[in-house]
């Protein structure tokens, strides 16, 4: 009882805590697209072309150009409380349906770059920990360093080169075969366009989860009840199993989850590099061509996506650490 | 009552060093906590190693049961029922013949139930006998299922020490087992070392308590800055200096409370900073020039050994 | 084999990358506009001697076109950096010094700053300023500053509760006294550290927010502008044009994020990770 009442009470302040976010965020986001030089009238009337200026007119109108900013965000904010998001310039659809159609899409590959880099990152940070200073241990922390120096991008562009180009394994981008319909598209074809994209973003985060995870395992290793594990003769495997795991597993998994931000980020480079119709390769588009109602619905979005990872990485500590367990109690 | 049996554990002339890197930048250091320390243990009995914090005295504990870090070396011999110990002979040893009851909580994984962590990792868990353990020590019911971070003061002890009791050891290496605890509870835990020492079980007792060696051991070797100084029958302890032999010991009985309560002047000098000589020859009132002319060997004197060369 | 003391490692560090840094940028600005300029009797060359980096479909060479490109960057990242730089040891000093109201707003700023994607905040300012040099200086400036924030304001709460500025308080000397003489000669070398460590994310970001289209004109190509050109040529097999300016751009990166650890340890080693 007292634990669901405590998850539920952490729970709500969590999503308290969310709403302020997104509000202060819709407003941060507001006021700098409104401080853009580009007019949004101007720019739709150069992508469609052929515009009366009665049409014009009614789109000022409808655009509320000539209201003062804070109508203008009210409005905008009443109709977000309603669900309506605007329609988007580029697409001429409605932001709402496209955040969804293509949150599918970059959600598949978040979700493999998420769990490919945190388990490979998991392993190898613990094979690190234990033959600390040994040559495996020497040679991957050399290759995380090179990685996190490595722009998202160009490593996209070189596995472009040497898997697509060269090697002709994998197609040079986009999540389906072109011109083929989307209901016939077999599921191992999209996981076959989605494999580069997926590792580009995937080394990106791994570097950060591996060496977190082989500090927090020498931090274990060299604890004091390790050494009594020594002491009672446990064998170096028995250490990691029963006592490294336990205690490094929890932080890596909130890691993870705390990445969320740099995750969305990286997923916007990758998507660009190999034509990936998600929310990244949207939201670019989006604000080269001055679509605003795309581009604040992606940042709301990306925003909400974010803090739900943040969420659950706080809430994951509380119900599952018994210190803090007991300490809320 | 000291018929001459074959000792369990014999260390002589053990020295343990520390290779340090000096802050940031690579500077190597030799630090040597451990020198020259000769210690035995026989079959039934408690010796107790006494000496002040910072004497290193932990760090034999680990030495023996061969868990140093690895950037310790070690020098010496140490002869276990007359083999002489080897890594692969220390790690056979550990946990099954030789139990070590830690010092503090910090040596419980905090993330592992007591009952769990106390059965260890060797199969077929001692349940049975832990649960026997647990109530004789008195500890609540509950406690299996507890985390170490919710156990008190007290109760952490009876644990720490009841990991040591589930498995059946014939050495049993006590650091610093009993603060904390009631003393009801420390005598408990005591009585049960004395139990075992009856047993024919050898019992090293840690500690600073000088006080508590004296009582409980049938034995006392004085730590001092990383070597025993002196080595001799409890009983000398209680009777006073004049049955003691080195300088140390006699202080040490001077500052306790029921004596003269009579602190010793200076300070343990620090691993990596030793004096020449005799180690304790900076605060000694009997140091003579031939005390710095090298640290003095170990002497039998009236049924004890003594690392002094004016004693008598 | 012997190790090769930190010191002498951060020395070395250093004198690559300031040759490096230096010669570029110096590079960078002595290219007249007349060397990258379109040759076409020279479109689409591998690398040769004349031309190491090979050309480009316009025959510009590529590698002082690449010079050029990154003493574009670097300008961006160190200044991008020292901009972030002084805002967070503000901020921090703030955080710490202020009220606890102060604090928390601040704090909740923080979290608000790392609760959006960097990317897609750096594609807001960047909108918001019409593209071009100043979003993304601004844009770059605005979403690095958060970590070195934190550490600084940490420090600062830990050095103001040392005894000896208790009694430097005690002794009537006023806050900004205390700033200067107590404060500043430990955070310095935190700062120093933190700017080191920030100027590669700084750049890469560059990088990347260039390579989606946003920052400069091509006619000032920096290396992500480059990059992004040669997406279109990826496929005719024009791989030089991709390879080259990447990998320099790696090892700058690398050199300096290299140095900055070093440093690190060198100021703090106990908190430091190896």
């Amino acid at each position: 009882m007292r634990t669901s009442s405590r998850i539920a009470r952490l729970f709500i302040e969590n999503i308290l805590k969310m709403v302020l976010l997104l509000f202060a965020v819709s407003i941060i986001a507001f006021v700098l697209v409104n401080y853009s030089p580009v007019d949004p009238v101007q720019q739709y009337v150069i992508g469609v072309g052929g515009v009366s200026p009665e049409q014009r007119l009614q789109l000022e109108e409808y655009w509320g150009v000539n209201d003062p900013p804070v109508e203008r965000y009210m409005n905008w904010l009443s109709a977000l409380m309603h669900g309506d998001f605007g329609t988007s310039l580029l697409y001429r659809r409605p932001v709402i349906d496209i955040i969804g159609e293509r949150f599918v899409n970059s959600f598949a590959l978040m979700l493999c770059a998420w769990l490919f880099s945190g388990i490979i990152g998991f392993i190898l940070g613990c094979v690190m920990g234990m033959k600390k200073d040994g040559i495996v241990d020497r040679m991957v922390k050399k290759i995380c360093y090179i990685l996190s120096s490595v722009p998202t991008f160009w490593l996209g562009l070189i596995f472009l080169l040497v898997f697509a180009v060269e090697l002709k394994w994998f197609p040079l981008g986009f999540s389906t075969p072109i011109g083929m319909l989307d209901e016939d598209v077999t599921i191992w074809q999209r996981l076959h366009h989605l494999f580069l994209p997926a590792l580009t973003l995937s080394l990106m985060s791994f570097a950060n989860i591996a060496l977190h995870t082989r500090q927090k395992l020498i931090d274990v290793l060299e604890s004091e009840y390790v050494l009594f594990a020594r002491a009672r003769g446990e064998s170096e495997f028995s250490i990691l199993r029963r006592h490294g795991l336990r205690n490094i597993i929890l932080p890596a998994i909130t890691l993870q989850f705390a990445s969320f931000a740099e995750l969305f980020g990286g997923s916007v480079i990758a998507e660009n590099v190999f034509s990936y119709p998600g929310l990244g390769s949207a939201v670019a588009a989006a604000g080269l061509n001055s679509d605003v109602p795309l581009l604040l619905g992606i940042t709301l979005f990306s925003t909400l996506f974010v803090a739900v990872g943040n969420m659950i990485a706080n809430t994951l500590y509380g119900v599952i650490d018994p210190q803090i367990r007991e300490a809320e109690d | 009552m000291e018929e001459k049996k074959q000792p369990l554990l014999e260390i002589e002339d053990l020295s343990v060093t520390f290779k340090m890197y000096d802050g940031g930048a690579l500077e190597q250091k030799q630090l040597q906590v451990i020198s020259s320390l000769s210690v035995t243990v026989y079959p039934g009995e408690i010796l107790a190693i006494a000496g002040s914090s910072g004497s290193g005295k932990s760090l034999l504990a680990s030495a023996i049961l061969g868990i140093l870090p690895g950037n310790a070396e070690v020098e010496g011999r140490m002869i276990y029922e007359g083999k002489p110990m080897t890594p692969d002979m220390q790690k056979k040893l550990r946990g099954s013949e030789i139990a070590l009851v830690p010092q503090s909580i910090a040596y419980l994984d905090p993330l592992m139930k007591i009952g769990k962590q106390v059965d260890g990792h060797k199969k077929p868990y001692p349940t049975q006998k832990r649960k026997g353990l647990f109530k004789r020590f008195g500890l609540p019911e509950k406690t299996p299922e507890l985390y170490p971070f919710q156990l008190s003061g007290g109760m952490a002890r009876r644990v720490l020490v009841s990991t040591a009791l589930v498995e059946d050891a014939r050495l049993l290496i006590a650091d610093e087992p009993t603060p904390g605890m009631s003393l009801d509870q420390a005598k408990e835990a005591l009585s049960m070392f004395r139990q075992m020492a009856d047993e024919g079980k050898s019992v090293i007792l840690i500690t600073h308590d000088i006080d508590l060696a004296f009582d409980v051991a049938d034995r006392v070797a004085v730590f001092y800055a990383g070597t025993t100084v002196e080595c001799a029958p409890a009983n000398d302890f209680k009777t006073g200096p004049e049955a003691l032999r080195h300088p140390y010991s006699k202080a040490l009985w001077r500052a306790l409370p029921q004596n003269d309560f009579e602190p010793i002047e200076g300070f343990q000098p620090y691993a990596g900073n030793l004096p020449k000589g005799c180690l304790f020859g900076p605060r000694c009132s009997c140091k003579t020039a031939e005390c710095e002319n090298s640290v003095p060997p170990m002497r039998e004197i009236r049924g004890g050994e003594v690392r002094c060369i004016h004693a008598t | 084999m012997k190790k090769i003391n930190r010191r002498t490692k951060v020395i070395i560090f250093t004198i690559m990358i300031g040759v490096i840094i230096i010669g570029a940028y110096i590079a960078g600005i002595l290219i007249p506009d007349s060397g990258v300029a379109p040759d076409f009797s020279n479109t689409k060359l591998p690398p040769s001697f004349s031309h190491p980096f090979g050309t480009d479909w316009l025959g510009r060479d590529l590698f002082l076109r690449t010079l050029k490109g990154l003493s574009i960057s670097l300008t961006i990242g160190i200044m991008a950096s020292l901009i972030s730089g002084a805002a967070a040891v503000l901020i921090g000093i703030a955080a710490a010094m202020g009220s606890r109201r102060i604090d928390g707003i601040i704090n909740w700023f923080i979290d608000l700053v790392m609760g959006v994607p960097h990317t897609i905040l750096i594609i807001l300012i960047s909108f918001a300023c019409g593209r071009g040099m100043k979003g993304l200086l601004l844009g770059i400036a605005v979403t690095h500053w958060t970590g070195l924030a934190r550490l600084i304001r940490g420090e600062v709460l830990q050095l103001r509760n040392q005894q000896y500025v208790a009694v430097s308080r005690k002794l009537g000397k006023s806050g900004s006294w205390i700033l200067v003489h107590h404060l500043l000669p430990h955070l310095l070398p935190q700062f120093f550290v933190g700017l080191v460590l920030m100027f590669p994310h700084a750049i890469l970001h560059e990088a990347a927010i260039s390579f989606l289209g946003y920052g400069l004109p091509p006619e000032q190509p920096a290396i992500g502008i480059i990059l992004s050109e040669s997406m279109k040529y990826l496929s005719a097999g024009m791989w030089w044009l991709a390879v080259f300016p990447g990998a320099l751009l790696v090892c700058i990166v690398l050199l300096v994020d290299r140095l900055g650890d070093n440093l690190r340890m060198i100021i703090d080693p106990y908190s430091a990770q190896e």
